[in-house]
């Protein structure tokens, strides 16, 4: 399945290293990724492959953990969800 | 996907109260009904704890995997009123603590369908479920009632009317929430699932998965990017932005359904606010350029907003039902409450914006000594506009025991506070007291 990941909040060292070690380390792949400045705040997307039987509340709940360390804000949602309200 | 629109989704939930407000599975108890009540309420215990007992794990778990809160989880039953009538038991407030406990062993939020559908008359379980409201709902914590009192096709039954003005002032003795869990209608819809008005349908299918969005803050959002452009920019920037919101509430019924290997029924088109601060439909009539809900300009600017919803929302998704349209309760609704406070808004002007919305008098605290008879015509007037206007309206007000004008009732939670609002003085009993039913008006002949 695949699913969007964002990384907001105030731009520093090691935001990409710290996500993408943590994704690496629990062997979700990376398909796509793209990093701006908007709004004066550093944003990430991150398109990646998860196997199917992904639990998605502890893997929220561990993502949360690390942005917590990070200082940034990282979600994760089925990209499902933004195919649905963009696209007809 | 491009950043900027994935970035207006995150947006949409992360700062602007965006949500998913209620999951409604709705059930019905036809296959439990039993000349005795025991066994009744047995059969419906079990049904329920069944079919609805992955309701809530499903919901969170659409919650985790697509990141949009499900405010609710909820069910609705047939009315009872039909339910129970094969039991004779001489009220059926045993019928409503198995659907309160029902409702605790799924662990849902609110069960609705303790009902009765009297707009041409009542049967004998009518007027037993009618006497037992206010102790079935005083004696419960999860159960809802509606009573449906007219109709465009029936007309409005006086009775009915006068008897649930007596009703709502015996429960706010009780306990002042009783209210808050109980609605009178016109026009009731039968695949609503919002409460407190929800209840089943009998032309409905055995079960079935309906979806309330809501959205006032994501619209609000939106309309500040368009500020003194014109009406019409207001129109559509509403209907693209609607769009959004039901697409969302369409995927997340579609996999709830999936989930719960059963049927999507509807979306409801809704905008409810809740208390907190930018989840109000009243701000959304202020971002239109009014400098208070309530003031001049409000009828129309709600008459837009609701209508530019419904268009915006009926090519989202397959099926569209419920209410669909704006909810202007003013306890859960922290523009209203300031409204009120303010002395702009008052019971009058809330009578008129029912009249181009959702649905009616709603979460409107009232001082505890207004006489049964002044509800009831609160009621009839609230069911003639519907009547006539073709549409559902419904009053859900709550007199507060010892209050008066001005003083503050805090309900808590999503139906937030409410200063009491003063009613007309001049009394309305002779006609309530006259009884009988107000006829079908000449636009229900259509066959």
């Amino acid at each position: 399945m695949r699913a969007i990941l964002t990384t907001i909040g105030q731009d520093k060292v090691g935001i990409i290293a710290g996500v993408s070690q943590y994704l690496a380390e629990h062997a979700i792949n990376i398909l796509d990724v793209s990093q701006t400045i908007m709004e004066g705040d550093f944003t990430m997307m991150m398109l990646v492959d998860l196997p199917q039987e992904t639990d998605f509340q502890s893997l929220t709940a561990k993502l949360n953990e690390l942005g917590t360390k990070l200082g940034v804000e990282i979600n994760i949602r089925n990209e499902e969800i933004y195919r649905a309200m963009h696209q007809l | 996907m491009e950043t900027e629109k994935i970035m207006e989704t995150v947006n949409m939930i992360t700062n602007e109260n965006l949500d998913v407000r209620t999951i409604t599975m709705s059930i019905s108890l036809l296959d439990c009904i039993d000349s005795d009540s025991d066994t009744a309420c047995r059969k419906i215990y079990n049904k329920i704890t069944t079919k609805v007992r992955d309701l809530v794990k499903v919901g969170q778990q659409i919650e985790a995997e697509y990141g949009i809160p499900i405010t609710n989880k909820r069910v609705t039953v047939t009315p009872i009123a039909i339910v129970a009538a094969a039991s004779h038991d001489k009220d059926y407030v045993k019928y409503a603590k198995t659907l309160d406990r029902a409702a605790h062993t799924i662990g849902i939020d609110f069960i609705g369908g303790y009902s009765a559908l009297v707009q041409k008359g009542f049967q004998q379980g009518d007027h037993t479920l009618l006497n037992s409201l206010p102790e079935a709902l005083a004696e419960t914590e999860l159960v809802c009632a509606s009573v449906n009192v007219g109709s465009t096709r029936s007309g409005i039954n006086m009775d009915a009317v006068a008897q649930m003005g007596e009703v709502i002032v015996d429960a706010s003795k009780r306990d002042v929430m009783t209210n808050a869990k109980m609605v009178v209608f016109c026009n009731a819809v039968e695949d609503n699932p919002f409460m407190a008005g929800g209840f089943q349908g009998i032309s409905e299918p055995d079960v079935v998965i309906n979806v309330g969005v809501s959205g006032p803050g994501v619209v609000k959002a939106a309309l500040e990017k368009v500020k003194g452009q014109s009406m019409d920019v207001v129109a559509e920037t509403i209907k693209k932005t609607a769009f959004k919101v039901t697409r969302m509430g369409q995927l997340v019924g579609t996999l709830a359904a999936q989930k719960l290997h059963t049927q999507f029924g509807i979306v409801d088109l809704s905008l409810a606010p809740t208390p907190a601060v930018g989840d109000s439909v009243a701000q959304i009539l202020e971002e239109i350029g009014l400098e208070s809900v309530g003031t001049h300009g409000t009828t129309a600017a709600l008459a837009l907003l609701n209508d530019a919803v419904k268009k915006g929302g009926i090519m989202a998704c397959s099926h569209v039902g419920g209410l669909s349209g704006a909810f202007i309760p003013v306890s859960e609704d922290a523009g209203m409450i300031d409204a009120v406070t303010a002395g702009h808004l008052n019971i009058d002007k809330l009578e008129a914006m029912t009249a181009v919305c959702s649905v009616g008098l709603d979460m409107i605290a009232i001082p505890g000594d207004t006489p049964a008879t002044t509800i009831s015509a609160m009621i009839a007037d609230e069911a003639a506009i519907g009547m006539i206007n073709n549409k559902t309206t419904a009053v859900r007000v709550i007199p507060v025991p010892g209050k008066d004008v001005g003083d503050i009732v805090e309900f808590g939670g999503l139906l937030g506070h409410a200063p009491v609002m003063s009613v007309n003085q001049a009394s309305s009993a002779e006609m309530i007291q006259r009884g009988g039913t107000i006829p079908a008006p000449i636009h229900s002949f259509k066959n």
